[in-house]
């Protein structure tokens, strides 16, 4: 082959898969494939009655996911929002206590992150209130806020908050000491060591958990605007009174989807400030 | 030996004077680690050394592994106190870390969300803050064609092999113009090639600017070919200065044609024997 063509790239051994035949393309067919048997199997399933009673079919779902995917803009009052409409009001939300709590967690992430007395001190807060599940939080924010949207907002802050927090001071508190001993040889300042050495060399840290914290924040906010009103979590609340499963399902599918995009970017981010280290 | 030290050490023509240098890492011996049964004993790094460094002389610093030649070198750079005993650069304690003495680590620490020229700008902008762009820009393209490195100016670190960081690491140190150069086995992370290669390339920088260095390393040879003086340290805890060699050979030197100087194999082999006795003992204390 190679000698056939002595200009074209040159071929070096069989080991080499075919074009068309690579893992890329086997994993591919095995996803589409599996697809198919599972669209397949609840459909049959759906239709000969053995799952309970009630359950649609996968292709009844899929016209619902159409239908919503196609109008996702009406509003006939709050029980009766189009999923776009609900999304942005999620999205919202979860932007305004995720931008809150990273505010707050990364400054102080980095003082306490440089402080090893800070550390110590400061651990037992954060390792007691990391675990505490969102909604326990509220019953509190609705008696102390007495509003549901600030409610939504304060528990998104008070759980996104952790990742963050620990990641960041972790970060700091781990930045390769010869970084600091060549801010220290050079005479640099408090100061500029911090925003030139320890944040930058810190900053794959605060991004994993910045991750972790967007992850957990669209993670709490579907769970919390089921008890609020609006939303997409509210969405799922309002079709389980309504008992009409397949908008269930197409709401599932549409917060999976978009908590997978959510994290995309922040893998994205990762990559950008990675440069080389741990990869 | 150490009387005849003691006797023509305080050179009053020396830039850099180590004097009676003793260093002890404290042990924890407060409560808590006694009642977790974590303490642990003092340890006595480096015992009463005294080393003078006259100015434009390249010294290197040799001795078994863990003989507190990093300490020493750490404390010539501020990084790490003294515990007794005072080291001055032209007359002046030194009490921290500072410009006037520039350090090339064994790990090259660059910073890796930096450039080659970002990280060498890093150091010219922080110790010469008031440098116009001009003359910042001036400084840095020098160093950067002085290691040769033109061309890679705007690579990172993760882009570059092992030999081109540290001519990075070379230049951010050169570039503060230090009045003592401090190299930590700078060639120690790197393959022999390389590391003959890079030699070369000190040799030459060296030629030009003629600074004082202090470098540590565990190669005789690199010794050899460098430097004025070398320091032969006995093995820790508590290592001393065992004796200090005078590396007659003419100058600009060459690895091909040094070995055909008279004196070369043997102080070679004194070299050898003195790093074998030394790294003997170590291995012995350790099986007893």
């Amino acid at each position: 082959m190679a000698l056939s063509k002595p200009t074209g790239t040159k071929f070096y051994g069989g080991e080499r898969e075919s074009l068309f035949f690579n893992e890329n393309v086997r994993a591919f067919l095995l996803f589409v494939g599996s697809l198919i048997a599972f669209l397949l199997l609840w459909e049959m399933g759906a239709r000969f009655g053995v799952f309970a009673k009630g359950m649609p079919p996968a292709s009844t779902t899929l016209k619902e996911l159409w239908w919503w995917s196609t109008h996702p803009f009406f509003d006939n009052g709050p029980n009766d929002l189009g999923i776009g409409w609900n999304l942005l009001i999620s999205l919202r939300r979860v932007a305004i206590g995720y931008t809150l709590a990273s505010l707050i967690a990364v400054p102080l992430g980095i003082l306490i992150g440089i402080s090893p007395i800070a550390q110590k001190a400061f651990n037992p807060y954060i390792q007691l209130l990391k675990p505490v599940s969102p909604l326990a939080w509220l019953p509190l924010g609705l008696y102390i806020l007495r509003d549901s949207e600030q409610t939504g907002i304060f528990i998104i802050l008070i759980s996104s908050i952790w990742p963050t927090l620990i990641n960041t001071a972790f970060g700091v508190a781990n930045v390769n000491p010869e970084y600091l001993d060549v801010s220290k040889t050079l005479g640099a300042s408090r100061l500029r060591t911090i925003f030139k050495v320890i944040i930058p060399a810190a900053l794959p840290s605060i991004v994993a958990g910045l991750r972790i914290s967007m992850g957990i924040a669209w993670l709490v906010i579907v769970a919390a605007e089921m008890l609020l009103g609006t939303g997409l979590g509210y969405f799922i609340w309002n079709e389980w009174n309504n008992l009409y499963i397949p908008n269930i399902l197409v709401a599932i599918f549409i917060i999976g989807l978009v908590g997978l995009i959510l994290d995309s970017i922040f893998a994205a981010l990762e990559k950008f400030v990675a440069f080389g280290r741990n990869s | 030996m150490n009387d005849a030290l003691m006797t023509d050490t305080y050179s009053p023509s020396a830039q850099l004077s180590i004097r009676n240098v003793t260093k002890v890492f404290h042990g924890k011996q407060d409560l808590f680690s006694k009642l977790s049964g974590k303490s642990s004993a003092d340890f006595v790094a480096i015992e009463d050394i005294s080393l003078d460094i006259e100015p434009n002389t390249f010294v290197t610093i040799i001795g078994p592994s863990g003989c507190g030649k990093s300490t020493l070198l750490n404390m010539v750079a501020g990084l790490s106190d003294t515990t007794v005993g005072e080291i001055l650069l032209n007359d002046i304690p030194i009490t921290g870390p500072g410009p006037d003495r520039g350090m090339v680590f064994q790990n090259y620490a660059l910073m890796p969300w930096m450039t080659v020229e970002e990280n060498i700008r890093f150091a010219v902008e922080t110790v010469y803050p008031k440098l116009s762009g001009k003359q910042m820009q001036r400084t840095i393209k020098e160093h950067i064609q002085l290691v040769g490195l033109a061309g890679a100016e705007t690579k990172h670190p993760h882009e570059l092999s092992g030999g081109m960081r540290q001519r990075v690491g070379i230049a951010r140190a050169l570039a503060i113009s230090p009045q003592i150069l401090l190299m930590d086995e700078p060639f120690g992370a790197l393959d022999a090639l390389t590391r003959g290669f890079l030699q070369d390339e000190v040799v030459r920088i060296w030629e030009q600017q003629r600074k004082t260095v202090i470098m540590i390393t565990h190669s005789i040879e690199e010794a050899l070919l460098l430097s004025d003086r070398i320091v032969m340290m006995t093995r820790g805890p508590a290592a001393r200065v065992d004796e200090i060699l005078e590396v007659p050979f003419p100058r600009p030197r060459h690895r091909e044609t040094i070995d055909q100087h008279p004196a070369y194999h043997d102080l070679k082999a004194e070299m050898e024997s003195h790093l074998f006795r030394e790294t003997r003992a170590v291995e012995e204390a350790q099986l007893a």
